[in-house]
């Protein structure tokens, strides 16, 4: 009776995974009235610089009222009215210039090859559709984004095929694992379309370094396919090194006059940087008119908001505000990591170096009780029930090792990151005591049956969007 | 209709993004650059063309306008601002409750309070654009057929067929029973997919029409809910101009009908609504799709991911329409607006000499010139067209744009402008019709 897009959502709807959100759902962490609670680590959400935003907010109410600045001029019909898929002039061009000032302005952005789509999700769905056909393929390297299993497979009919990174370089990027991957396709019967990287990388907290860059620029040059560079936490990097962009590279070795330019799209959105999720702030960037072209023309089906697009232009035009929003936000991410860093260190718990994002890409493999995905998901399962913390499991982002997990720490209050610090850290202390008594082999035949016989589906599930809360959580 | 590939070189590209099936590179386009080159002004270019082919609603800005400065907060998160942080990262694919309930009540209140609508039922996308092509993903393959009824809203071609691959096959409606979908022509179209091959998976309406600027009757949604049900199909009905019919008694919607059937057979129904027209919200990107379906509601709201409201406007509208106060004028008098607004074009067209279809709804008419016509052919409409484009200087939707299966028919807007303009433009309709009758009269003459 429906779609088989409808049937085919069915897969990776196995129970264990959502238990983490299920938990949390059920008995949410609260400072005052649930101190005892879960405690939401798996949220990639900014929540640090909303001050900022609301004493601008306060200073500047036009721009929540539908008026323009020092007038009592209402742009309420105007605004009501508007919906050209070229979006509001005013705000493409403070959007382009914002874009222009992460990168410490050595790339401009031009606000006609800029398409505006509601969020991110809508941003990388809708440049699949551009650059795919249903079979295609996309590389990504692994760990990834839970989410773009469903963002870029769903509706378009395309693939993703792994570029497998390792711990024992830190999960660069290198040529034999882009070629690996190039082969994979082909044995799958593949046409490989494009790479698409996240860079700043979640779950890694990394932005890619030149090397990295050099090599898929090369790459993709070489197999004559496309780029995509999701950017969506370039405005988060926090410590050096600064953040390289792809149109830097591109201007530095001379190809701005070139096909593989042409072949470049970058993702944005204001959902991580400015911590504004809910208002649905996404775009594409493409120096290809046809790209452009029809991107804007698919728009139509994921507009922004224009009472949105008018309140951002406002704010992002305020160089002043910018400049100090800017700095504060990762002097306040930067203060938050070494906090997540710490307090595991005294755990005996090691972090992946990263210099962004909104979350800590953490190493516990020598806390598995086996080295496997099952030894993962036993110990991720302890870390919600025992521990009270809801975090993501490496397998989740389709990590080649097991051991590793996503933890973020922007998304509380100071208090409560070091609450969950001092969990871990007896977590930790207990577990020592016990595996001094247990054999490996006894704690398998300890493990509960039912989670001995899941071996789950949605560890080596391609569809992730069934949690039922809903959010996005990237 | 043929989907064109062509390849620019160098890049490679999807087949979806260098197909022509958004549609607009079609000739209509034409109306829309004349009006872009040389638009109407009542007093910088009184000459100008005048825009009468967007079905926009400008007649009661004035009522959202003074709700807005009555319930500044609306807008502003309160008067403190802190509920700023929890609406910026409200990003649940459930939609705020608080709006949902208002928009369950909201078009309860358009429906005259005749069917209920659940909260929980409503699924939120940016815009009734999102809604359909979300629906169409949803109940059908691509290579798959939907039957429309012509003539029809042009957007359907892009919305419901460029990214999901779906195909369109026309019910056709006649003039000489109004354009009403009837038994037989539902039958044929059903007969004519199944000979292309292509399995129909479901019918869909709009109601009022567009561009008819007319309800459906009572019995002929209960045929169609017969002839869905028969064929074991789905049923959308795009309910987006339900607020704007003249008289509110006049419209049924298919949230009555599935209730007096005690909602038998009701999960192949599914409704589509948008305050883009009753509300003149277009740019707030404010749709929704109501299904009676949980597993159609599941999977919408999981897809809504990919087109979500801005939680900014969801609160905005929330409060809004949960002002019963509010809601209840602005309807009533919105209807009324519209429903003066249409007599005056209907008249003027009259004594022009021009007849429409008797119409109850929506933010147009049908306007009949294939009298008037020099060949009874899509070529002698749209010469005609261009003639009105170029020397009455007015923009209007030809019959063909909407895939009227006869010539001569055209949509004329007269919701998007000021009441003077709309008689400018009636005067200027009417002048060219009286030269045109003394021309030809001369004619025979001669």
């Amino acid at each position: 009776m429906l779609s088989t897009k409808v049937t085919c959502n069915s897969h990776g709807q196995d129970s264990s995974y959502f238990l983490g959100w299920e938990e949390y759902e059920k008995n949410p962490f609260d400072e005052v009235k649930n101190p005892n609670g879960i405690i939401q680590m798996g949220l990639a959400e900014n929540q640090l610089s909303f001050d900022l935003l609301e004493s601008w907010l306060q200073n500047n109410p036009h721009a929540s009222s539908f008026k323009k600045p020092n007038t009592n001029h209402s742009i309420f019909k105007e605004l009501a009215l508007f919906q050209d898929y070229h979006g509001l002039p005013a705000f493409k061009n403070a959007l382009v210039r914002f874009m222009s000032e992460i990168r410490g302005n050595t790339v401009t952005f031009d606000p006609n090859n800029l398409v505006l789509t509601a969020g991110a999700t809508s941003a990388n769905e809708t440049l699949m559709f551009c650059l795919a056909n249903p079979g295609d393929a996309f590389l990504i390297p692994t760990p990834y984004y839970p989410g773009f299993d469903r963002d870029l497979k769903w509706r378009t009919g395309a693939e993703i095929v792994p570029i497998q990174c390792s711990s024992l370089n830190g999960f660069r990027i290198t040529k034999s694992a882009l070629e690996e991957a190039y082969k994979q396709a082909e044995k799958q019967n593949l046409k490989v379309k494009g790479v698409l990287v996240t860079n700043p990388s979640n779950p890694l907290g990394t932005s890619l370094n030149l090397h990295e860059l050099d090599l898929l620029v090369d790459f993709v040059s070489d197999k004559n396919i496309h780029l995509v560079s999701d950017e969506i936490y370039s405005g988060t990097v926090f410590n050096s090194p600064s953040f390289i962009s792809i149109m830097d590279v591109l201007k530095n070795r001379n190809l701005m006059n070139t096909d593989v330019r042409k072949r470049v799209h970058i993702v944005y959105s204001l959902s991580k940087d400015l911590g504004l999720p809910g208002f649905r702030i996404g775009a594409i960037y493409s120096n290809d008119d046809c790209v452009v072209s029809a991107a804007t023309k698919m728009s139509s089906f994921g507009l922004v908001s224009s009472q949105t697009q008018y309140l951002l232009s406002e704010i992002l035009s305020d160089k002043t505000f910018t400049k100090t929003y800017l700095s504060e936000n990762r002097r306040r991410l930067k203060q938050r990591h070494e906090m997540l860093i710490k307090g595991l260190q005294k755990a005996g718990i090691r972090c992946l170096q990263s210099n962004a994002g909104l979350f800590c890409w953490v190493d516990m493999r020598h806390l598995l009780s086996s080295d496997t995905f099952e030894g993962e998901l036993e110990l991720w399962e302890k870390i919600v029930y025992e521990v009270g913390l809801n975090i993501s499991p490496g397998s989740s982002c389709h990590c080649s090792e097991p051991g590793w997990f996503r933890v973020c720490f922007a998304n509380m209050s100071e208090e409560t990151l070091i609450l969950a610090m001092q969990r871990v850290k007896s977590f930790v202390e207990s577990m020592v005591k016990k595996n001094n008594f247990q054999s490996r082999h006894q704690q398998l035949l300890n493990r509960n049956s039912r989670r001995t016989k899941s071996l789950p589906k949605w560890v080596f599930s391609l569809s992730f969007d069934q949690r039922e809360v809903g959010a996005d959580e990237r | 209709m043929a989907i064109e590939i062509v390849q620019p070189s160098g890049v490679g590209l999807s087949k979806i993004a260098v197909s022509e099936t958004h549609g607009e590179n079609s000739p209509y386009f034409a109306g829309w650059k004349a009006y872009d080159e040389n638009p109407y002004h009542e007093k910088d270019n009184p000459s100008g063309v005048i825009q009468m082919g967007l079905a926009e609603n400008q007649v009661s800005f004035d009522l959202l306008e003074k709700y807005l400065e009555s319930n500044q907060e609306a807008a502003s998160w309160g008067k403190k601002v802190s509920g700023f942080k929890e609406n910026a990262l409200f990003q649940d694919y459930h939609g705020l409750l608080s709006f949902r309930k208002a928009m369950a009540s909201f078009m309860e209140k358009v429906r005259g309070g005749k069917a209920k609508f659940d909260p929980e039922r409503v699924v939120l996308t940016a815009g009734a654009t999102a809604a359909n092509e979300l629906l169409t993903f949803i109940l059908a393959d691509p290579g798959d057929a939907l039957l429309i009824p012509t003539p029809y809203y042009p957007g359907f071609d892009r919305d419901l067929r460029w990214r999901t691959g779906v195909e369109i096959v026309p019910i056709h409606c006649e003039s000489s029973n109004n354009f009403q979908i009837t038994p037989e022509a539902l039958e044929s179209a059903y007969d004519h997919a199944t000979s292309m091959n292509m399995k129909v998976r479901g019918v869909l309406i709009t109601n009022p029409s567009n561009p008819l600027g007319a309800t459906v009757q009572r019995k002929v949604l209960e045929e169609i809910l017969d002839f869905v049900t028969r064929k074991n199909i789905h049923l959308v009905s795009d309910e987006i101009y339900s607020g704007s019919v003249f008289h509110s008694h006049e419209f049924i919607s298919i949230a009555e009908i599935l209730e007096s059937r005690n909602h038998q057979d009701s999960e192949r129904c599914h409704i589509v609504y948008s305050l883009s027209k009753d509300l003149g919200l277009p740019g707030f990107r404010v749709g929704t799709v109501y299904s009676y379906n949980d597993q159609v509601v599941t999977t919408a709201r999981r897809m809504s991911s990919f087109t979500l409201i801005s939680s900014q406007t969801q609160l905005l509208l929330a409060t809004m329409l949960s002002d019963s106060e509010f809601t209840e004028k602005y309807i009533e008098i919105n209807r009324e607006r519209l429903r003066k607004r249409y007599e005056t074009i209907v008249d003027g067209l009259k004594r022009a000499g021009i007849e429409c279809l008797k119409g109850n709804a929506g933010l147009f008419c049908w306007m009949n010139l294939s009298p008037y016509l020099s060949e009874n052919t899509k070529s002698g409409e749209l010469e005609i067209w261009k003639t009105i484009m170029e020397e009455v200087r007015l923009n209007i939707s030809p019959g063909s744009s909407c895939r009227c299966s006869e010539a001569g028919w055209f949509r004329v807007c007269f919701a998007n402008m000021s009441e003077e303009t709309l008689e400018v433009a009636l005067l200027r309709l009417h002048e060219f019709m009286d030269t045109r009758r003394r021309e030809r009269n001369m004619l025979s003459v001669l």
